[in-house]
């Protein structure tokens, strides 16, 4: 069986798919990959299911050798990974010969960069998903992020291999959108002022070091709600941005709190959850308010390229 | 029942508007109706106090469709019977290593520790829901003599297995997370293990004693 050697891990990475739903009521978060849209189309160059399970790495990578030959692709922002010492593209399949190095360097775009392998990487499924879920050390590769000699094992794979290269109309759905994440309303906007809506939308707020899978704790403009007292605790949802007392919005993000108890302004489309996942420290974000039609268009459009089979690639 | 959008894909159904058993109990009779019943576009439930957020397919239905169809679905509250809720019994070991905050507490209200462990030891909670993380039940409700608020500072990890008191809630840590609970003691119990079936200890619904062990009964009972 073919196996995976992590020679040196890179600063976190993680055994990820699309994550367990449905366990709200357990307290169980979905986790499942920060950029999902990469890990498909990841998947997909490698001839895998959409939701195959593949490494997460974040924003450096690591060293990684593969007992028999294999056939990857690396998917979400370039991390500078070489082969024989040439340089490798990101949203591309290679073949990878036994025993030879892949090093994955730094990032050079976004947050994350996804190491997908064809046969997709074998982990005991923890409710039905290998993601790992880190702060309650479940699921994924013995609950934890990776470290150095640790060996995964890589399923079969009957394909032989295809060289496949992700197509331009693709590649410019999935561009940054000059750093905007759109957005519809919260459960509780109408908890603040109209003009602290309006410095909400006009603002631009900075993404702090404070921030990881739970969620990101932006930095600007303080918004203060109107709320007297407080609020009685419940569910949230991926995406949600909350308000803390002290006026800083929080972004809930895939092992988030299933429930809460700050008022949430406003919450991220579905269509723009994958763009969460590329933003480091330092980015900075604004919002832009759109209806719940145009999220669904926007989501529509999303599924649609992601199951439009050959015509994904160039 | 009140109905508000959450997300382009979720909405909040609130069956009241406060803590109270009565709101409680039509929160679980509409969470039961649902997960037996597993319409196609639902994704997911997570019940609170007084409100269940229902997550869905959006390119199967919309909100105004899911609201028409909890309300149907909410037609068969007065019918549901919830099944008798389950004891449960948890050993803790109050004071000491395991519960630094206890003694703040104590002074806080003005009380020896050993009242505030009697108070606590000697009530039925009932278990609102879990959320925060894999297996953290909100139970409730604590005596009001020793209803306390949050730290100011969370601290940045309270060790697993730590239960701790908020306001009139109390939970046991099942994970070591960060927190603003104020901790009074430590179960020597496994609150969530994936081995187990079901994982966790506390489940929506149940009724959850603590009982009073010593540091030695604490050792014997420890499990990995």
């Amino acid at each position: 069986m073919t196996s995976l050697l992590v020679e040196s891990p890179g600063l976190l990475t993680t055994v990820q798919d699309l994550g367990r739903s449905g366990f709200g009521a357990r307290g169980i978060s979905p986790s499942g990959a920060a950029d999902p849209v990469a890990l498909q189309l990841g998947n997909l160059l490698v001839g895998n299911a959409l939701g195959a399970a593949a490494l997460e790495m974040t924003l450096m990578g690591g060293n990684f050798i593969f007992s028999e030959p294999a056939a990857i692709a690396l998917a979400g922002s370039d991390f500078g990974a070489t082969l024989n010492a040439q340089a490798l593209d990101s949203w591309r399949s290679y073949s990878v010969a036994a025993g030879e190095k892949l090093p994955i360097g730094t990032t050079r775009s976004g947050a994350r960069c996804y190491l997908c392998v064809a046969g997709g990487l074998l982990v005991k499924p923890f409710l039905g998903s290998a993601s790992t879920h880190l702060v309650s050390g479940l699921g994924g590769f013995a609950g934890r992020r990776l470290r150095k000699g640790d060996v995964l094992r890589i399923g079969m794979t009957q394909t032989k291999f295809v060289e496949r290269t992700l197509s331009s109309t693709a590649l410019r759905i999935l561009q940054p959108r000059n750093a905007v994440l759109r957005v519809t309303d919260g459960p509780q906007c109408d908890l603040f002022s109209a003009e602290t809506v309006r410095s909400f939308y006009d603002g631009e707020f900075r993404v702090t070091e404070e921030s990881n899978r739970l969620g990101l704790r932006l930095a600007g403009l303080a918004l203060k709600s109107t709320l007297q007292q407080e609020m009685i605790t419940e569910g949230v949802t991926l995406g949600a941005i909350q308000i803390t007392p002290s006026g800083q919005p929080i972004v809930l993000f895939v092992e988030q709190q299933t429930t809460g108890g700050y008022p949430k302004i406003a919450n991220v489309i579905g269509a723009d959850l994958f763009r969460i996942g590329q933003l480091r420290p330092r980015d900075n974000i604004h919002f832009q308010r759109v209806s719940f039609a145009q999220a669904r268009a926007a989501w529509l459009e999303l599924q649609q390229l992601l199951n439009s089979g050959d015509t994904l690639f160039a | 029942m009140r109905f508000r959008a959450a997300s382009d894909s979720a909405l909040l159904v609130y069956l009241g508007d406060e803590i109270s058993l009565q709101v409680h109990r039509r929160v679980l009779a509409l969470l039961q109706i649902l997960q037996q019943e597993r319409p196609g576009w639902l994704i997911n439930l997570q019940p609170a106090y007084c409100s269940l957020l229902v997550t869905f397919d959006p390119l199967q239905i919309d909100h105004s469709e899911v609201e028409a169809a909890v309300r149907k679905f909410a037609s068969h509250l007065p019918e549901t019977r919830l099944p008798a809720a389950r004891m449960v019994e948890i050993p803790v070991c109050y004071g000491g290593e395991f519960g630094p905050d206890l003694q703040e507490v104590a002074v806080l209200h003005g009380l020896p520790a050993q009242r505030i462990i009697e108070l606590h030891s000697s009530r039925t909670y009932h278990a609102y829901f879990l959320g925060f993380a894999p297996g953290f039940a909100y139970l409730g409700d604590l005596a009001d003599e020793i209803a306390t608020p949050r730290l100011a500072t969370p601290r940045k990890i309270v060790p697993a297995r730590s239960v701790g008191i908020a306001g009139k809630q109390t939970a046991v840590y099942p994970f070591a997370t960060p927190g603003g609970w104020r901790l009074i003691g430590r179960t020597p119990l496994r609150v969530f293990s994936p081995e187990r079936e079901p994982m966790e200890m506390i489940a929506i619904g149940d009724e959850v004693r603590f009982r009073a062990i010593s540091a030695e009964e604490f050792r014997a009972l420890e499990s990995p």
